[in-house]
């Protein structure tokens, strides 16, 4: 065989391999998909979203865990996404190469890294254990906390693909610095963070862990963060587990919304800013 | 023999022979606006600029030259104290401005780039409309009522000679036009704040002809209002924009003053070598 040939085959071989590691992936993703789908959306309906968790063997819905979960993931992203960012801020604009900023860096990465049962044990330990009860709050700190090093991370990432040159040009018209980050650098890595945020969203939104041992769950309608809080994923994670085929249903459906959700932000990620990550 | 190349380099280069030596830039008459006194620049250890003392002359062009690495554009980003950004840079001597030492650490350093404006190699719109691109620098010094800026943007546009083919799409993003437009953004938005003086850093070299001989031209009409010092590859340009050539070698002052002269009868073999291209 000559070296040419020799060649082709290879090249050949190696666009085979790769095409069929991916096949191999995304045939289970879409397996995962179809299988959420059949069996979640034909318990999509009116009740799902209007009447509360039911008993086993009676009538129900989901209402309060989606309530619950909305409330504590909306929650959560209000308090992480403005530390995360101005954190990221610090980590690129201002921090740099100082110890604190590494310290900050080699911490945040662990934070990343961290299983999410960890947190919610570590939350537990805190917020719960001192108080005597689950509660709406300390799930919200947990997911926070799950949010951070993701929003951190991409936030200080983003802000670094921006040139140099475009903050040397802010600077030499005289602008202070602060001025520089929020109109120049901030703006020009906008695309980045908010999609970064986006993904953290949708990240916290599936997480069971840390709610199991904090908010915990509510078979009853409640906006009391002080108190236990129903939420999507602990549900699941109940009614999946039991014997009960009604629970076992709606655990479905709660999966079939979960997974939209996150779609539908993924979707928006990527569509939002199109044309400004292209760049 | 030598000598006798140096006139053929005038002529490729635009300049007249006869009128080699312009009576406004004879010697060392005129008011310096800025002024440099055994200047030097560390890029920590590394001595990049060697004692350098020089004059930049109020309302001329300063053209600064030399190869790769000589210490030209460290030379220009010192004087707007760009290197205040990096922690290990530093410069030492002094550096005056109207009387002051520009190089004192009690200087206002917003205060100073906006008397010092600047425009860099690459053009750096910001993400934001061309309108507000000329009015950021603006909004930083001064309070102006919405006629009024929108009157110094038309301005700054004009100026740059760039008003014509943008004035109907302000709104549209800085980064959406082409980059010789870019680039004479960038200088709008220089000019726009009012400064003394501007410092271009080799502000032609990521452009086309056509768009570089518009901005020579520019530059030859902005120094009846401005300061103007210039760092540049391109020989031709030296002489054709410029007063005054300042030729740098390796970090030091090797040969300066009046632009025909150098280029007529440089007074060092290394600058000569340098221009006739048999070197650098």
């Amino acid at each position: 065989m000559n070296r040419r040939a020799w060649r082709k085959l290879v090249n050949r071989l190696a666009i085979g391999a790769s095409v069929a590691a991916m096949a191999f992936g995304l045939a289970w993703l879409l397996s995962i998909l179809w299988n959420v789908i059949s069996l979640g959306v034909g318990e999509l309906g009116w009740a799902l979203f209007t009447q509360m968790t039911p008993a086993p063997g009676s009538q129900g819905g989901l209402a309060n865990a989606i309530f619950g979960s909305a409330l504590m993931v909306g929650v959560a992203t209000l308090l992480g996404t403005p530390i995360g960012i101005l954190a990221g801020i610090y980590l690129a604009e201002y921090g740099a190469r100082s110890w604190l900023a590494n310290v900050t860096r080699f911490v945040n990465d662990m934070l990343l890294s961290a299983p999410s049962i960890v947190i919610g044990l570590f939350v537990y330990a805190v917020m719960v254990a001192t108080v005597g009860n689950f509660s709406g709050w300390a799930g919200i700190v947990a997911l926070t906390l799950l949010m951070l090093p993701v929003v951190i991370r991409t936030t200080e990432n983003m802000l670094l693909l921006v040139p140099n040159s475009l903050r040397e040009a802010a600077i030499a018209l005289g602008a202070p610095r602060w001025r520089v980050i929020t109109s120049v650098t901030l703006r020009a890595a906008r695309a980045g963070v908010i999609t970064g945020v986006l993904l953290a969203v949708a990240r916290i939104s599936g997480e069971t862990a840390p709610l199991l041992f904090t908010s915990l769950s509510n078979q009853f309608w409640s906006t009391d963060l002080n108190a236990p809080m129903a939420n999507l994923p602990v549900t699941i994670f109940k009614f999946a587990m039991s014997p009960y085929e009604d629970w076992q249903r709606l655990a479905w459906a709660g999966v079939f919304l979960i997974t939209m959700g996150v779609l539908v932000l993924n979707i928006l990620a990527r569509t939002l800013f199109k044309d400004e990550l292209k760049r | 023999m030598n000598m006798n190349m140096n006139p053929n380099i005038l002529v490729a280069a635009g300049i007249d022979p006869a009128r080699a030596v312009p009576p406004h830039a004879a010697g060392t008459a005129g008011t310096p606006a800025l002024s440099l006194r055994n200047f030097n620049f560390y890029y920590g250890k590394f001595h990049a600029i060697k004692n350098v003392s020089m004059d930049i002359q109020e309302k001329r062009v300063t053209a600064f030259i030399g190869p790769s690495g000589c210490g030209k554009s460290t030379l220009l980003r010192a004087l707007n104290r760009m290197y205040d950004l990096y922690p290990d840079q530093r410069a030492e001597g002094e550096l005056l401005f109207h009387g002051g030492n520009l190089l004192d650490r009690h200087v206002d350093l917003l205060d100073l780039r906006a008397r010092i404006g600047m425009v860099f190699q690459k053009p750096t719109p910001f993400p934001m409309s061309i309108y507000d691109n000329i009015a950021f620098g603006v909004r930083m010094h001064e309070n102006l009522t919405r006629a009024e800026m929108d009157e110094r943007v038309e301005w700054a546009l004009s100026k740059a000679a760039l008003w014509n083919e943008v004035k109907d799409i302000l709104t549209r993003n800085g980064a959406s036009l082409s980059g010789g437009q870019q680039q004479r953004l960038c200088i709008a938005r220089g000019i726009a704040v009012k400064p003394e003086v501007l410092l271009l850093d080799e502000p032609t070299s990521a452009l086309d002809p056509i768009s570089t001989a518009k901005i020579e031209e520019l530059v030859s009409e902005l120094k009846h209002e401005f300061t103007i010092a210039i760092v540049t590859h391109n020989m031709q340009q030296a002489a054709r924009v410029s007063d005054f050539t300042a030729y740098m070698y390796l970090g030091e002052l090797m040969e300066f003053g009046v632009t025909s002269q150098i280029f007529l009868k440089p007074a060092r073999k290394e600058t000569e070598d340098y221009i006739t291209g048999r070197f650098g």
